[in-house]
């Protein structure tokens, strides 16, 4: 399989036909295998390792989704998550140019922890909206939470807002990591100066991912840390100033 | 005619003739606003309504949850003194029996199931009664089992064909109560004596002779609905002359029909676009403001809250939660383009918030991708709040059936007045399939049930060999299903006949031979298997193939896999032809419907181990559904799959049903909304006929089953009808739970 050309073949973890919560609408949901992040909290830990998962055909895929298009055009469309979906950004660009082609809106959940490269370029003039997943505003704490810095997405950020491409902020609370006041005034800040933030979503930590890193024999770091709630978020959206 | 209750109606065919559809669409007004002009309840109404809540309540404290039985009167469309909830505060009129709820005794349709019921219930039959309808009067009932044949009663005691309405009414016939508002039963009366002096030929045939005896029973029953009325201070010889009349009029028309018959459904029609006009013509006089309005209709849907029959436990186990499929078909698009929408069709659906949710009656959107945005939002709205509203394709029903068809009963669609359909109930398909592997004989019995065909004999089963075998007893059930319903609709229209019904009908009718099948999925996941895996036979000692051993995965019915969906298709159009192939009692035209109600529950318990793993005694999945939990692509892959059986070939009704959790459908009420919107447009465009629709938390289900005094109004659409969540046997509530509620997280 190593040589598959991997504009035509994306390493898939899973398809969801009916997703309502990433991106407007009803969407068409596919779940790319691999992520270079190591998210403490991460519910999807079975998406990372890029050996699992399996391929399939750009053909496949879009024929999948058209089977789709009642139900998704115009009002929903397509979201790709996974997994760091960049990371199989030639194949993206592939499938996107196809479904622009059937005008179907295209969206891209991501952490932006990438390099700009001319492919990720060509990708984003593609996409009509990246929920960006902002891990941490504090680059240390950013660090020891996901495993990486956080320059790549603040500048990923910044691409989108400089192109005029259509975002939504996202973080997730996790209790004791990323709910700090001053943390969140800094994200508040930070997102005040991007344009094209159509929306800022909260989503509340939740353990319910955690069985899966037992299933892989995998040590669960915030195995004390507990759930966010209601008052947690209404907390963290006060303090970033939105209702 | 000309008459002056009809002044300001614009003139067309339908002052020359009966024409209730072109009266429509001369003097409708399409509304494409939002649901902000409706009125909440009047103190009136509050009070009425908190006195039925009261007689519901001693109702369900009552044994077997009968609150009364009238066991003396028998039933006729003017048997029964008038009678009221509270004279005073009722707007619109009209009971079954002298009192509300109190339960009428129809023996016309078969005296044993009319004694059972009431020995049920703790009551007995009039001596009297039982006299006549023992000693001097034969019944329906009488009628089919004087006639069955061995081969019948066969497969009808081995449940191969099931829920036949051979000891009950057969219902599914809807009548044009419109007409009664409209014209006047005069004018009606004097209509069907022309159709007499048609039916005055040189050749009196058998077919002539039945007819226009027929017609002079219907003109009878016209009559009598007069008497009817009279009994309530009113006469309804002429049309009615105002909204309130025209409501009460209409309601008079389907309170003759409900007294008349204990049919299985006994559906409404496509009214309240109809009475729009009234209502319009009284709003724009200043004669009527829209608090009177929806008062009115608030009163008429209470009315149609309170129909009851008098129907035994073990009907109750087939249909479950006292269902009378009260159907008003509502909204849909004309043909000219413009909406059927009104502003009535907002009323209507606006009881559900003004007295609550019900599962009475049977709310049903005729869903057209094309329907104004507000209407759209606004039941869809309502379907989050209540789970109370099913929705039909009206752009796939329209091609055939025109802008003037309503539902019966579930998913039955047939033109107002002009299409009646002899109703079939089902097949079971996989009791078929194993009858096909075991040769004809039992596989819980042992007992050779059909004549003996060749079984399968191999250990694994092959797919080719199945297949044939399977066809070949498909052929045999085809057979014996429409011979026992040809006996059963004969029977019916001899010794039950409905003629109020039928007096609302033209006199040139289309009649539907509405055949039905049970356990689609269970027989498309079973050749699946076969077909893709390999399975094994478990024989008994007497060599009967008892259970299955799988190797293997297969595709899945519900999964949007074409490997399995075809399978699926294939069989309902098999079938049909297969039925094609029998003539039918009056030239009646075969149709199929893919429906189960909650009879999947007893189908289920009737059958033996299945080739797809499914146990013995497990439920099937209910209409159209695939089988629990077997779909795992997410909600839209199974409408996919289930928007491929062919309506051409099953055009009487494909049912799914669809549930939801609230936090799946989207964040925010508004997000809901508009992906509930979406999620119906594609079905439909998909060419999915019918959809429940449910959204709720598994949780909220199970404290109802714990705690049902805590929702005495929860409601949740099963198969085709809506229920009282809390009158389901614990049985079906478990069904109901364990279903697919579909949640992503």
């Amino acid at each position: 399989m190593e040589n598959l050309d991997l504009r035509y073949y994306a390493k898939v973890h899973s398809i969801e036909s009916f997703g309502t919560v990433d991106g407007p609408g009803l969407r068409f949901v596919v779940f790319l295998q691999g992520c270079h992040l190591e998210c403490k909290y991460c519910h999807n830990r079975d998406t990372w390792d890029m050996s699992l998962g399996e391929y399939k055909s750009l053909e496949d895929i879009f024929e999948k989704i058209m089977k789709y298009k009642n139900y998704i055009h115009p009002n929903g469309g397509v979201t790709i998550t996974g997994g760091e979906p960049l990371l199989q950004v030639k194949f993206l660009i592939e499938l996107f140019t196809k479904l622009k082609k059937e005008n179907i809106h295209t969206c891209i959940d991501t952490s932006g922890m990438v390099s700009l490269t001319k492919d990720i370029k060509h990708l984003l003039s593609l996409t009509d909206l990246v929920l960006l997943d902002i891990k941490h505003i504090d680059s240390k704490k950013s660090k020891n939470l996901v495993g990486q810095n956080n320059e790549k997405e603040l500048q990923f950020a910044k691409y989108l807002s400089d192109n005029n491409i259509k975002m939504w902020i996202r973080q997730v609370i996790v209790p004791g990591y990323t709910d700090d006041e001053n943390d969140l005034l800094k994200l508040k800040e930070f997102i005040s100066t991007l344009k094209n933030v159509e929306k800022i979503e909260l989503l509340p930590y939740h353990n319910m991912g955690k069985y899966k890193w037992k299933n892989l024999n995998l040590d669960y770091e915030l195995e004390n840390v507990r759930p966010a709630n209601d008052d947690d978020i209404n907390r963290a959206k006060k303090i970033l100033g939105i209702s | 005619m000309e008459f002056k209750q009809w002044n300001n109606f614009k003139n067309g065919d339908w002052k020359h003739e009966i024409n209730v559809r072109d009266f429509i669409q001369n003097n409708y007004t399409p509304y494409e606003g939002d649901s902000t002009f409706l009125a909440s309840t009047t103190d009136k109404t509050k009070k009425l309504w908190d006195k039925v809540l009261e007689l519901y309540k001693k109702e369900k404290e009552s044994n077997g949850g009968v609150l009364d039985i009238d066991t003396k009167t028998i039933s006729t469309v003017s048997a029964h003194e008038a009678g009221y909830i509270d004279k005073d505060l009722e707007e619109i009129v009209g009971l079954q029996t002298d009192a509300p709820l109190k339960r009428a005794i129809m023996p016309f349709g078969g005296i044993r199931i009319v004694e059972k019921s009431c020995e049920a219930y703790g009551r007995k039959i009039d001596p009297e009664v039982d006299e006549i309808f023992h000693k001097y009067r034969k019944t329906h009932n009488d009628g089919v089992f004087s006639v069955y044949t061995p081969d019948i009663r066969a497969a009808r005691s081995s449940h191969l064909i099931t829920g036949l309405p051979d000891g009950y009414g057969r219902g599914r016939i809807i009548g044009d109560y419109r007409r009664v508002a409209l014209y006047g039963i005069d004018v009606l009366i004097a209509e069907k004596k022309k159709d007499l002096e048609v039916l005055d030929t040189d050749e009196f045939t058998e077919d002539i002779i039945r007819e226009r005896e027929e017609i002079s029973e219907q003109i009878d029953a016209l009559n009598e609905l007069k008497v009817m009325a009279s009994k309530y201070g009113f006469d309804i010889s002429k049309p009615a002359s105002n909204s309130k009349e025209a409501v009460q009029w209409l309601y008079f028309g389907y309170l003759g029909a409900i007294k008349d018959q204990n049919g299985a459904a006994m559906s409404l029609g496509r009214t309240s676009t109809f009475l729009d006009i009234y209502f319009e013509r009284d709003l724009s006089n200043g004669s009527l403001t829209e608090e009177q309005a929806q008062e009115i209709m608030d009163h008429f849907v209470m009315k149609l809250r309170l129909v009851r029959f008098l129907r035994t436990p073990e009907y109750n186990e087939l249909f479950s939660g006292d269902p009378v499929w009260v159907t008003e078909s509502i909204g849909g698009m004309g043909i000219d383009g413009r909406t059927l929408v009104t502003k009535n069709s907002f009323r209507i659906l606006h009881t559900l918030e003004n007295l609550g949710p019900a599962p009475e009656p049977n709310l049903t959107v005729l869903w057209s991708t094309r329907l104004p945005e507000g209407f759209k939002r606004y039941t869809t709205s309502l379907s989050i709040k209540t789970s109370s509203i099913q929705y039909e394709n009206d752009d796939l029903m329209r091609i055939t059936l025109g802008d003037d068809y309503g539902i019966a009963c579930c998913v039955s669609p047939m033109k107002i007045g002009k299409q009646m359909q002899f109703f079939g109930a089902r097949a079971n398909l996989a009791k078929t399939l194993l009858y096909a592997i075991n040769g004809g004989r039992d596989e819980n019995s042992g007992k050779q049930v059909t004549p003996k065909y060749q079984p399968v004999t191999s250990e694994y089963l092959d797919y080719d060999d199945v297949m044939e075998k399977f066809d070949q007893m498909m052929d045999y059930v085809a057979k014996i299903y429409i011979k026992a319903l040809n006996a059963i609709h004969y029977m019916h229209d001899k010794y039950s006949y409905e003629a109020i019904e039928m007096a609302l009908h033209d006199k040139d009718i289309i009649r539907t031979m509405a055949c039905g099948i049970a356990g689609i999925s269970v027989v498309a996941d079973s050749l699946s298997a076969i077909k893709y895996a390999k399975v094994k036979v478990i024989r008994d000692e007497t060599g009967l193939a008892v259970n299955y051993e799988i190797e293997g995965d297969f595709p899945k019915y519900g999964n949007d896999d074409e490997r399995v969906d075809e399978i699926a298709v294939d069989i309902v159009k098999r079938f049909i032809r297969k039925l094609q192939k029998h003539h039918t009692y009056r030239n009646s035209k075969h149709t199929l419907s893919i429906l189960t109600i909650t009879s999947n529950v007893v189908y289920g318990k009737n059958t033996g181990n299945t080739p797809d793993g499914r146990k013995s005694g497990a439920p099937f999945g209910p209409g159209a559904n695939p089988l629990h939990g077997r779909d795992t692509n997410g909600a839209l892959a199974v409408m996919n799959t289930i928007a491929k059986l062919p309506f051409e070939q099953a055009e009487d009704g494909i049912s799914y049903t669809f549930s939801i959790t609230p936090n799946t459908l989207g964040k925010t009420e508004d997000e809901r909304i508009t992906n509930l919107v979406n999620m119906l447009d594609g079905y439909f465009k998909q060419t999915g006929h019918h959809i429940n629709v449910n959204v709720f938390d598994r949780s909220l289900l199970e404290d109802a089953m714990e705690h049902p005094e805590k929702y005495p109004q929860l409601t949740i659409r099963v198969s085709g009808y809506a229920v009282n969540f809390t009158k389901l046997t614990r049985e079906q509530q478990l069904d109901v739970i364990n279903r697919t509620i579909h949640e992503r997280i």
